[in-house]
């Protein structure tokens, strides 16, 4: 006979269970579904989703562009202050979202640290559609990062040492050794950093504000839909819910 | 090649002609891998490395021209067998086809034509060292290390390899230097033994040179002889725990080594009789099988290691433990001063 499972442990287990996916249950029960194709037809659902998957996109491939290589140089150079460096890429992953659009403001707002520069290029990104994608990625690239970098530290090294020798420059051995290498991590760390910008909510609100069209991402629009329109927030909802299931089970199967 | 260099832990010079393999030995963090690193520049270190005419010293590790095999063979894991072994060749800019073909033809040559288009998971232990030492060799080095080619594989495997190693290396373009713990290599491949220990050269000689007249315990102890360091007496040699005669004394004082062949020594269940003799009596330490004898090693003090058939093996009921008395004649031992 199996060992029977303690109480103590048991009443709990079951409690977080129904505390994860009660909420979840009760947002498909709630979801419209005869409506949804209607909801997710109107022009306004519609710019906020195109919206969304356009600066999620941007804000992943900006995260790969320079969190790749910010997690090389924090996994490979003897840069004086990495672990300090290494430390202050984690703080966004813990940072209250509203504080990160706090300090984006500050930094690149109209009055922010580099505001006169922008303000003379003609280029402040604040309330603006590049100013969703900044408020993104700052949230997402440190997923990235950390994921290649555990990745990086982990690999050894022989292989790459053995490709210099064998005259292949740096630059080279980064692109035809290491990259392939911790290929199945650059791609996890590319699905969670793609997730978080989609959900992205708080920077954004805070940096970008939630213009229709222009900042209004689908959490945006939303949090706006909730008092006018509940069915059509239901509906946008569950969508979210369904591409992070997708993103999930896209996440397990490349890890398997 | 001509070297002289010194990194964090190690300082030598060394010498090897094109064509040349020169095996490397030393105890365990004798700097042997180091040495190779420092050579590949992947260690940084003061010094020259001149190869085929010019000082390589001062180049970053991709402009060297110096082939390096690491211990774990590491395969480029994404690449076929044949793209490893062509990854110098496109490294260096030759076309895709041509470099393949070449691959192809350097697969063929060390006997694994047929699996260029493995994936390094597939491959076998023996397989994968043969793609390691095709990619090195592609690549024409003007000098090449390998570190302990054939430690990770299983011993038919290794014969193998090494009759492989042997027939390619021979007469080959470069200077190679490979690192070994085994002497079986050490006669199978190198033309030329160097000895190093605590980061320093202390030998160098072909191998029955070294074997002749090994200047450390060491390397006496890897040709497989007794060997014990000490001051001379009149009569042999005083060394840490006892006293081993020798027919023929050096001056009194010389630092020397007592040098005598397993084979040589002889074993008791008594007292044995006669003089001229070293007799050491300790209980029976590791046994272990030589072809049909038996090595056995008598913790006395100093130890000492016999060779015995095993029928002897067998009368003196070695495994049944107690006490033996072993017995090294005087005209057996033979003194080097070091």
């Amino acid at each position: 006979m199996r060992p029977r499972t303690p109480l103590l442990l048991a009443v709990p287990a079951g409690v977080s269970a129904v505390l994860l996916l009660l909420p979840l249950l009760a947002l498909l029960d709630r979801t419209p579904w005869g409506r949804l194709p209607g909801l997710l037809g109107r022009p306004d659902v519609q710019q906020a989703l195109w919206l969304s998957l356009r600066c999620a996109l941007a804000a992943t491939a900006l995260s790969l562009l320079l969190g790749v290589p910010l997690a090389w140089v924090l996994a490979r150079t003897p840069l004086p202050g990495r672990r300090v460096l290494r430390g202050l890429v984690t703080v966004p992953l813990v940072l209250p979202p509203v504080v990160g659009g706090v300090a984006l403001l500050l930094a690149f707002g109209r009055r922010g640290v580099l505001g006169d520069l922008l303000v003379e290029a003609g280029a402040v990104p604040a309330f603006t559609t590049w100013g969703v994608i900044l408020a993104e990625a700052f949230v997402a690239l440190p997923f990235l990062v950390l994921t290649v970098e555990g990745a990086l530290t982990a690999l050894p090294r022989d292989a790459e040492e053995v490709a210099g020798t064998l005259g292949s420059a740096p630059l080279r051995v980064f692109l035809t050794v290491t990259l392939p290498a911790v290929g199945p991590s650059v791609a996890a760390g590319t699905v969670l950093a793609g997730a978080r910008a989609l959900g992205e909510f708080g920077a954004t609100t805070t940096f970008a504000g939630s213009l229709p069209g222009r900042t209004q991402t689908v959490p945006l629009a939303v949090y706006a839909l909730l008092q006018d329109d509940p069915a059509a927030a239901y509906a946008l909802s569950a969508v979210l819910l369904a591409v992070s299931v997708l993103l999930v089970l896209g996440l397990r199967t490349r890890v398997r | 090649m001509r070297a002289t260099l010194a990194s964090a832990h190690v300082e030598a010079s060394l010498t090897a002609d094109a064509g040349e393999v020169v095996a490397l030995v030393g105890p365990n963090g004798a700097g042997k891998t180091s040495l190779l690193r420092a050579l590949a520049g992947l260690l940084p270190s003061t010094g020259t490395v001149e190869l085929a005419g010019r000082d390589v010293a001062a180049l970053p590790v991709h402009a060297r021209g110096v082939g390096w095999v690491p211990q774990s063979p590491s395969l480029f894991t994404h690449l076929s067998a044949r793209d490893n072994a062509a990854y110098a060749l496109r490294a260096r800019g030759i076309r895709r086809s041509t470099a393949r073909d070449r691959a192809q033809d350097w697969l063929t040559r060390l006997g694994i034509g047929e699996l260029g288009d493995a994936r390094p998971r597939a491959l076998s232990g023996g397989q994968v060292a043969r793609v390691a030492l095709a990619r090195a060799l592609a690549a024409e080095p003007d000098l090449l290390l390998l570190d302990e080619p054939l430690a990770a594989l299983d011993t038919a495997t290794r014969d193998d390899v090494r009759r492989l190693l042997r027939t390619t290396l021979a007469g080959g373009r470069a200077p190679v230097l490979v690192v070994t713990h085994d002497p079986v290599d050490v006669v199978a491949l190198a033309d030329r033994l160097v000895v190093l220990e605590r980061g320093r050269v202390v030998q160098e000689g072909s191998p029955a040179e070294v074997a002749a007249a090994p200047r450390s315990t060491w390397v006496a102890g890897l040709l497989g002889q007794n060997a014990w360091r000490g001051t001379c007496d009149a009569t042999g040699l005083v060394v840490d725990g006892g006293h081993i005669a020798a027919a023929d004394p050096l001056p009194a004082g010389t630092t020397a080594l007592a040098l005598c062949e397993p084979s040589a020594v002889t074993l008791h269940r008594s007292p044995p009789q006669g003089s001229a003799r070293t007799v050491l009596r300790g209980p029976v330490g590791e046994l272990r099988a030589l072809g049909g004898r038996v090595r056995v090693v008598v913790e006395s003090s100093p130890w000492v290691t016999a060779e015995v058939t095993v029928a002897a093996a067998a009368e003196l009921r070695l495994t049944d433990g107690g006490e033996v008395w072993a017995a090294l004649k005087a005209t057996e031992v033979r003194l080097v001063s070091v």
